[in-house]
């Protein structure tokens, strides 16, 4: 059947069958990433299957410093990074010693973000949040959108991936994801992301990071299913307490018509460095067109006005 | 995951068993509470229903108070512990408690800092009213009503409201229908008094009635793969496989050793296990006229264990040393003394993945940089052969719950690297051809070996599934014996690890089992192979009432059909399965038949539960807290500051073994490791996967240490001890607490992994350097958890400038006047 859509839905809003949409006439279900940050334990398995099953580049052995950001070394996902455990430490200083050396707690760690706990504050509300982030698999995908050599590609999963042979390094891409998730490496100048393990899924098998998640953190099944899951998890976390967990990414009717890979955060997205409310970014292009087209229209006019005021 | 309460303490689950931690995410979401005692919030924390920071070392005093807590408030259970503990023993007039002695209890010699325990040995009396002063249970209420929730603020730096909400946990989550378990690792027992660590969490749960249930129990997550398998089948120096103590000089024939283990219970059928391993070993060579070759086997004569030997090694008492998967050059506590000690041999053997630092310390070593060591002057011959990792070739692993799960090879091993197995053998086969003919009464064991295993391939790799068949043991006949009931005294039966019998039953690997736990019961008995007869729960027998029937439908496991006259269940049960709850041994009966049908406690000697332990331990009847060897504080609790009976070694002019005081080094530091490496790096610092995601040394400060001394997250800070001084980047984090102590201030503590080396893609200054030879006396693990130090902003110096500060502290910490 041959989905039907508007200009409008293409480009940004509800839209139910992506694979359809991009031309699949028959496809399996989309699927995706359900990432519960509140069973993450951290321990980067994640990160490295990625890194292994891609066969993704190794770094430079020299360059290899710690970051001083709690556990996190790999910092950000990049072209090179595919998936990226984010560490957040959160709660009040101590209030331990006096200062001696003209510092306070706060002078070392940076402007204080929580009060001082008092010395008799019993368990203070620590909190270490530790989430694996990784390409968001848009529904609405703006680097495929601007991508003018087609390498960027939605598969028949309904995922997005980028055909390294047809990738020319334009970058346009890089300045269009709304998540800063995709980047180009510097040696050979071209876009790389997370492909959800396109090869694996062709071959019946789950993606790397989800198959290595101890805890099942990352959980990896049609989308449909996944967002079931996870509003019952949200539920469940409600239920026992945790009234900070809320779902990013899982509503089909957000800025990017919901994400393929999307989580269960116990804070505000800002904390993990997600966008609050993250827009496709060629959600304007049939109006940025429209004004476009009208510029060039005024300018054409305006050449020939000028031609035509030439004559005598 | 069948647990209504989990406490992990002196272990960082999630970081270093992530694997095993997701079932404890999983009990959680099935509504336990999860409770985490630890000195840092980690991982493990974060995942936690609570986390209760601690100070390192004050364990004895937390377990005891907890002790306290449900002996003084009635919250025992009662029934349990009356039936199936020792709690109704009555001890002898001449005990004194460490209550009574200042922390000491009777029969202690100050001179060889030991016991004799001869006045622990119960009466024989029993009281199950447990009223009898002098019954076990009225002198563990005595002994610990000191262990209050204000001596835990002292001790610990644990608040009292912190430690009652724990106490209320435990106890509303025990009883016949809920289970606690506990879950350690080496946090608790790398301490001189590591031993009484687990000592104390056992009386909690046989008081709780949390032993032999499911979700109860107490869980040792064990180093790493097989460590468990390396105690079941030893490496260490005091045992044979299966627990067997190793001979000592005294043991002039089989008879007399046989003498040294009990009679009753299950190790009361000592003679088989020990004349089938015999049997396995040396085959026919080994008959009933000679002893079945006990003679063969080795004798040890006192402390052999690793920390004596690298002093025997300085001393030049030691020629050669093999190193089979292990680093002490970064891994051991003492390192820099480990370095100095190989330096002194005349020939060492590391066998590894890659060339690591024991393997280089003649080159690349701190001390070549400070020029204690100078290259052309180490008589050392290294040779370094290379290893097959565990996906290079096909064994068993045996893990934390006792389960053997087989692995099979993937891919052959690279050029010249070989198994350990293939190396173990082919070395025995060599050593065993140079000998032959030779009529040395010396070489009679090493040839009358049993040496013959089928080999394959262009390399001659022994077959491991062969070997695997020699541990299960076989009868007369050849026949694999289907466990250790099978195994017999005479001769018989030939079997390498008693408690392993059983593992390829019927002929079957049942190791390699893998059924999904879809396709199975929920206790998975197809899944692997668990010592004993395949049971996972161990003495699950106190899973039912003394008459049999379970404690309640929630928690029910094994019990008693009277109907089948048998006992039944989820698991395997473990007791002899046609003995009825109400059977009364015969007077003066031996072996199994001499424990009643509600002693479930098979192992011991009289079928219980032991809350006072009368024989086997070095360090006293009943757990009582020293302080560590290196503490800033003086025991809260007793006279007797540090463990009366800790073994710290001589001092050697070159060991700078001395214990440093809290003047000088005023900090607490203690070691640990991270997910992201294994121990000593071998096997991640040359990976550049892992290397990248903790790619340097850090120390953890908390925010009011950095301020006091200066530090500066991602800054260097060098770090000082008695015995060595590092840097490390600093990592400032409100994840390390300062602990204020009432009365004595603040106690600062710095984390310290220790995965760095000298050697591979990241390398970094080595923490065990830091720490001195100070071991429990009973199992000879040394005290990594904890010592003292100071810490200061910038990088250390280099070259001799090094020892130099290190000599400085040393002289104000009054040291070297101490020569």
């Amino acid at each position: 059947m041959k989905h039907q859509a508007s200009v409008a839905s293409r480009l940004y809003g509800r839209l139910d069958d992506v694979s359809g949409e991009a031309g699949y006439a028959e496809h399996p279900p989309r699927v995706g990433f359900f990432t519960d940050t509140s069973v993450c334990i951290g321990c980067k398995a994640c990160e490295v299957a990625c890194k292994e099953w891609n066969a993704l580049p190794d770094p430079d052995a020299g360059v290899l410093k710690l970051s001083g950001e709690s556990y996190d070394n790999t910092s950000a996902l990049g072209a090179s990074s595919w998936r990226h455990v984010a560490f957040i430490e959160q709660g009040p200083l101590d209030a331990g010693a006096p200062a001696a050396g003209g510092l306070s707690p706060a002078d070392v760690l940076g402007p204080a973000l929580a009060g001082l706990a008092s010395p008799d504050s019993v368990a203070p509300a620590t909190r270490w949040l530790m989430a694996s982030d990784v390409c968001k698999h848009c529904t609405h995908a703006a680097c495929l959108d601007v991508c003018p050599t087609g390498a960027l590609v939605r598969t028949e999963f309904g995922t997005v991936i980028v055909q390294s042979d047809v990738c020319n390094g334009c970058a346009y891409c890089v300045s269009a994801c709304p998540f800063g998730v995709i980047d180009r490496r510097e040696d050979d100048g071209r876009a790389w992301k997370c492909t959800m393990c396109y090869d694996r899924l062709r071959g019946g098998m789950e993606p790397a990071c989800a198959k290595a998640c101890p805890t099942d953190s990352i959980q990896f099944g049609p989308l449909d299913e996944l967002r079931v899951t996870a509003a019952a998890r949200v539920q469940e976390l409600h239920a026992s307490g945790v009234t900070d967990a809320r779902l990013y990414g899982a509503d089909p009717d957000d800025g990017i018509g919901g994400a393929g890979a999307f989580f269960l955060l116990l804070d505000e997205p800002e904390v993990y460095g997600l966008p609050p409310n993250p827009v496709v970014t060629t959600k304007d292009l049939p109006a940025m067109w429209k004004w476009a087209g009208g510029a060039a229209a005024l300018l054409v006019a305006g050449v020939a006005a000028a031609f035509a005021g030439r004559r005598p | 995951m069948n647990s209504d309460c989990i406490v992990i303490a002196g272990s960082n689950m999630a970081e270093c068993h992530p694997v095993a931690f997701q079932w404890v995410v999983e009990a959680k979401r099935r509504g336990a509470t999860i409770i985490h005692v630890d000195p840092r919030f980690t991982r493990t924390s974060a995942l936690a229903d609570l986390h209760v920071p601690n100070r390192v070392g004050g364990d004895v005093v937390f377990l005891g108070a907890l002790i306290n807590h449900v002996l003084s408030g009635g919250h025992e259970f009662r029934e349990y512990v009356t039936a199936y503990t020792n709690a109704a023993d009555i001890l002898p007039e001449e005990y004194v408690d460490a209550e009574d002695g200042a922390g000491l209890f009777s029969g202690y010699d100050p001179a060889t800092r030991s016991y004799d325990n001869a006045t622990w040995r119960p009466t024989g009396e029993r009281d199950l009213t447990l009223s009898h002063p002098r019954c076990v249970f009225q002198v563990l209420k005595r002994h610990f009503a000191r262990y209050t929730p204000e001596r835990v603020q002292r001790a610990c730096g644990i608040s009292p409201q912190d430690f009652s909400r724990i106490a209320a946990t435990l106890v509303s989550c025990s009883g016949r229908e809920r289970t606690t378990a506990w879950v350690y690792a080496v946090g608790w027992t790398q301490h001189t008094t590591g031993v009484q660590h687990i000592r104390t969490a056992a009386i909690l749960q046989l008081l709780l009635g949390n032993m032999g249930r499911p979700g109860g129990g107490i869980l040792a997550l064990r180093g790493h793969a097989s460590i468990q398998g390396s105690t079941d089948i030893p490496t260490l120096f005091d045992l044979l496989p299966g627990y067997l103590p190793m001979p000592r000089p005294d043991d002039v024939s089989l008879e007399r050793y046989l003498t040294r283990i009990p009679d009753t219970g299950f190790w009361g059928n000592k003679r088989s296990y020990l004349v089938s391993l015999l049997k396995a070993w040396f085959g026919d060579a080994a008959t009933a006229e000679n002893d079945f070759c006990f003679g063969a086997l080795p004798r040890i004569s006192g402390d052999h264990g690793t920390y004596r030997t690298v002093l025997d090694m300085i001393e030049g008492k030691i020629k050669g040393y093999f190193l089979w998967g292990q680093n002490p050059a970064v891994g051991s506590a003492g390192a820099r003394l480990q370095r100095l000690a190989m330096a002194k041999l005349s020939w060492l053997v590391v066998r590894d993945l890659t060339v690591i630092e024991s393997a280089a310390f003649w080159k690349n070593s701190p001390e070549i940089a400070t020029g204690e060591l100078r290259t052309d002057q180490i008589g050392t011959e290294v040779f370094f052969i290379p290893a097959a990792s565990h996906v290079e070739k096909g064994g068993t692993f045996t893990n934390t719950q006792r389960m053997l799960q087989w692995h099979h090879k993937a891919l052959d091993p690279p050029a010249d690297a070989r198994s350990d197995l293939w190396f173990a053998y082919h070395l025995g086969k060599r050593i065993r051809a140079r000998l032959a003919g030779s009529t040395a009464a010396r070489d009679r064991g090493l040839l009358n070996l049993t040496w013959e295993y089928p080999e394959s391939g262009e390399e001659a790799e022994p077959a491991a599934e062969a070997v695997l068949q020699e541990v299960n043991g076989r009868g007369p006949d050849g026949r694999l014996l289907s466990g250790f009931a099978e195994l017999k005294g005479d001769g018989s039966t030939a079997c390498g690890c008693w408690i392993y019998s059983g593992c390829f039953a019927g002929g079957v690997n049942q190791t390699a089992r893998r059924r999904p736990h879809t396709e199975q019961s929920w206790v998975a008995p197809e899944w692997g192979w668990a010592w004993p007869a395949n049971r996972r729960i161990l003495y699950n027998r106190a899973s039912a009432d003394p008459a049999g029937r379970p404690w309640s439908e929630a928690k029910a496991y094994v019990w008693w059909d009277a109907e089948a006259g048998q006992w039944t269940g989820h698991d395997v049960p473990d007791f002899e399965r046609g003995k009825p709850p109400d059977f009364v041994p015969e007077p003066g009966a031996a072996g199994p038949a001499a424990l009643g049908g509600a002693d479930p406690f098979i192992m011991q000697r009289d079928g219980k539960g032991a809350l006072f332990v009368s024989a086997g331990l070095a360090d006293g009847p009943l757990p009582t807290h020293y302080e560590p060897a290196e503490s800033p504080l003086v025991n809260a609790l007793y006279k007797q500051d540090d463990s009366p009976v800790a073994k710290s070694y001589p001092d050697h002019p070159a060991t700078h073994n001395q214990l440093g005081g809290a003047a000088v080094y005023p900090f607490v530091v203690t070691t640990y490791r991270l997910t992201e490496h294994h121990t000593a790096g071998g096997m991640s610092r040359t990976l550049s996967r892992l290397a990248e995601l903790q790619p340097e040394l850090f120390c953890e400060v908390s925010p009011s240490l950095a301020a006091l001394r200066g530090l500066e997250n991602g800054g260097w800070a060098t770090i000082i001890t008695a015995r060595a001084a590092i840097e490390a980047r600093v990592l400032v984090t409100r994840r390390v607490r300062p602990l204020r102590i009432p009365g004595e201030g603040v106690i600062h503590q710095i984390g310290l992994p220790y995965h760095w080396g000298s050697e591979g893609m990241v390398t970094g200054d080595t923490v065990n350097d830091l720490l001195p030879f100070v071991v429990d006396p009973n199992v000879f693990i040394q005290e990594s958890k904890v010592a003292t130090c100071d810490v200061k902003p910038g990088r250390r110096p280099r070259g001799p400038a090094l020892t130099d500060l290190v000599m400085r502290y040393r002289r104000e910490a009054g040291l070297e006047e101490d020569r």
